[in-house]
């Protein structure tokens, strides 16, 4: 029977608690706190009742049959997490950890964000709750996902810009944990993939658990069986541990992560850090890093900012060592065919992360056969990523590019909402409006 | 006994406080690494914390980052951190030095691997921040079995059954942060700290040093009062960084000394 983690968090040689010892104490309480509550039938009804009402609930399975037609092979059948409120797997966990934060008494969280996703998902829980948010964000993901800045704004979160290092996911992250051994006592830190310190990954893989759960029931019912196939994107990997947990004891079924393997793996610019990375320890947790020979943390490439990041949760470096998951790779280029691909044969607009899972399954697909089945986790919807597309597809409007176009836009619009609303104190940080970090 | 553990003992005797610079291998420049530790010997540093530069510090505050990028930018690496420890030796055989960095540059090289390494380097101490007792376990052995200490850290929220465990697997001294928060944070509640020191002691006779939030002499000599060291980093980086190169050195000399006098004045009073 598969069980991990074990008592502290391991996931055999990987996962554990590797933080300073200003941590211990928070991740301690959280751990009680959760150990409490995870088989509490007033929390868990909670949990669901959210889930239902407030996310929708169970999310459906489509048959993308006129892109199946296309490969001529197998079946591809899609995890529709693309319908969540706030239009991704993201708020699933958000919601069970925020649950867990009121349940603690923090009136206060904070959340690292790439894409944004997470991000917008944690600042619409505060919204609900009533709870003040605080979201870390690499200015280079900001000047990426510029329109998701600004809904966390309109949702009243206070969104820091971070400086320091590549500028993205990981080092959000470092902000964030600083943050929170600062202000331990009233914040809950909510970790928005299944990695970080014990217990973490085994919560978040928890709260994601509902997308797998609710597929092993979906896939009889439309398909008649189990899929041969369960394929996610991995960056952190909350989306493909949601969808995988429920089939791991299910040997039949193969499990297949896709990482990003940006401009290609031979070019050293992608962020396939199963594929290419060794063992190490990062942010709270031992697991495969992209690194150095000193052991220095790699910057990573992806065109899509959730997929951006140099490590990897713990439990999917355990999956691939034992072999009970596969992990590889798809390239930029491939994942936004598979975007075009699914925006005109099935009118979906995927996430630029999930049609990396897409494409793998364009490959797999054509050299399967007709009765064959894949079921893609598609994990988030891509309005996010229309001004990525659209820049490198080469759509200008005017002398202007795209992006700078709804950039200044968006200045325009937080500028008139100036002293309106709380929250709105902005500047204009290259072209872009941010809170600067002499705001919070 | 240990070079720390006889740096204490002597300190001890003399009724004296230490004082334990922080600086960050390879910053501002690998060139200048030995020459600064020497520098902060003849300033009155009884031991010497030299940290190992990496690309993710998340429990340091900006100026201890700056310094990692710096030193990183050089190629400053963990090899070349006990490289600087070997060179340092050739002339310094008393001074007491603790390798600190986080977990991830040692495993890269392989802890077996470092603790040899750091053992022909004639090296002291190892503290690894993101190590907690419960992860430290094969480190632990690896330097006891070569007769270098493992230094630990304590948080004003650390339990007392945890205080019992580092107890147990701390050597050389215990490093109290007295802060919740990040290095180069500024408000330090001292009689907390006088309170926490006291505390710690009923579970080791271990020397207890304090860090995070000492900024001069002033704070310096009213946290020694009350422990048994006092730890200095981002004040120091953060005086190095408004120096020009050449200057570096003077200038960490320059803001080290008043703390020593102070220190000093601290166990005049006593005696």
């Amino acid at each position: 029977m598969y069980d991990l983690p074990d008592a502290r968090g391991h996931f055999g040689p990987y996962g554990g608690v590797f933080v300073a010892e200003t941590l211990i104490q928070a991740l301690h309480e959280l751990k009680a706190a959760y150990a409490r509550y995870r088989d509490d039938p007033e929390f868990q009804a909670e949990f669901a009742h959210e889930l239902k009402h407030y996310v929708g609930r169970p999310s459906p399975v489509y048959h993308a049959r006129r892109w199946s037609e296309r490969f001529g092979g197998a079946q591809v059948y899609l995890k529709r997490e693309d319908l969540n409120h706030t239009g991704a797997h993201k708020i699933n966990n958000v919601i069970g950890q925020a649950l867990l934060a009121r349940r603690m008494g923090k009136r206060r969280v904070i959340a690292e964000t790439g894409a944004g996703m997470h991000g917008v998902a944690a600042a619409t829980i505060a919204a609900r709750y009533g709870m003040e948010c605080v979201v870390y964000m690499g200015t280079e993901d900001v000047r990426r996902q510029v329109q998701n800045v600004y809904c966390m704004k309109l949702l009243g979160a206070t969104v820091v810009p971070v400086e320091s290092g590549s500028k993205t996911l990981k080092d959000a992250l470092n902000e964030a944990m600083r943050d929170w051994v600062t202000h331990v006592e009233n914040t809950f830190y909510i970790i928005g993939t299944v990695a970080g310190p014990h217990p973490y990954p085994v919560m978040v893989r928890d709260f994601q658990s509902v997308i797998g759960r609710e597929a092993r029931e979906q896939m009889p019912e439309l398909a008649g069986r189990q899929p041969d196939a369960v394929l996610a994107c991995v960056g952190g990997g909350s989306n493909a541990m949601g969808i995988f947990y429920a089939y791991i004891p299910d040997e039949a079924v193969r499990l297949i992560g896709v990482e990003a393997a940006g401009h290609g793996l031979e070019s050293g610019q992608h962020a396939a850090t199963l594929c290419t990375g060794k063992p190490g320890v990062l942010h709270g947790n031992r697991t495969y890093l992209l690194q150095d020979e000193n052991g220095q943390i790699l910057e990573t490439h992806s065109i899509s900012a959730g997929l951006d990041y140099p490590g990897v949760g713990p439990e999917h470096a355990w999956l691939k060592d034992s072999g009970r998951a596969e992990y590889v790779s798809v390239t930029d280029e491939e994942a936004l065919q598979a975007f075009h691909d699914l925006c005109r044969l099935e009118g979906i607009m995927p996430a630029l992360e999930s049609a990396h899972a897409l494409a793998y399954a364009a490959k797999i697909a054509p050299k399967m056969g007709k009765d064959q089945i894949l079921l893609v986790n598609l994990s988030g919807r891509g309005d996010k990523d229309m001004h990525t597309v659209a820049e490198r597809s080469g759509i200008k409007r005017g002398a202007k590019s795209n992006e700078n176009f709804i950039s200044s836009l968006l200045v325009r619009l937080l500028q008139g909402n100036k002293g309106r609303y709380p929250g709105f104190h902005s500047k204009s940080a290259g072209g872009f409006a941010v809170s600067s970090l002499s705001d919070t | 006994m240990s070079r720390i553990a006889a740096t204490f003992a002597a300190l001890k005797k003399q009724g004296r406080k230490a004082l334990i610079p922080f600086i960050t291998s390879g910053d501002p420049d690998p060139k200048l690494t030995v020459p600064l530790m020497h520098a902060l010997a003849k300033a009155g540093a009884d031991v010497i914390e030299l940290g190992v530069p990496f690309s993710d510090p998340m429990a340091d505050g900006p100026v201890i980052q700056r310094s990692s990028e710096r030193a990183l930018k050089h190629g400053e690496s963990l090899k070349r951190v006990l490289d600087h420890v070997v060179e340092f030796r050739r002339t310094d055989r008393a001074t007491p030095v603790v390798v600190f960095g986080y977990a991830n540059p040692f495993e890269a090289l392989g802890l077996e691997r470092f603790a040899d390494a750091a053992k022909a380097a004639d090296a002291d101490g190892v503290l690894v921040v993101d190590y907690p007792p419960e992860e430290a376990q094969s480190l632990v052995e690896l330097l006891d079995a070569r007769g270098l200490d493992t230094i630990f850290l304590l948080s004003p929220t650390t339990t007392d059954e945890r205080l019992g465990e580092v107890a147990k697997l701390g050597r050389g001294y215990l490093y109290y942060v007295s802060l919740r928060g990040v290095t180069g944070a500024s408000h330090i509640d001292f009689s907390d700290v006088a309170r926490r020191v006291q505390h710690v002691r009923r579970f080791t006779g271990l020397p207890v040093g304090v860090g995070f939030g000492i900024r001069d002499a002033a704070t310096a000599k009213v946290i020694a009062a009350v422990s048994d060291a006092v730890v200095i980093g981002s004040a120091l980086i953060q005086q190095m960084e408004k120096a020009p190169q050449d200057k570096v050195t003077s200038e960490a000399m320059r803001f080290l000394t008043p703390i020593r006098e102070a220190l000093d004045e601290l166990s005049a009073v006593k005696t």
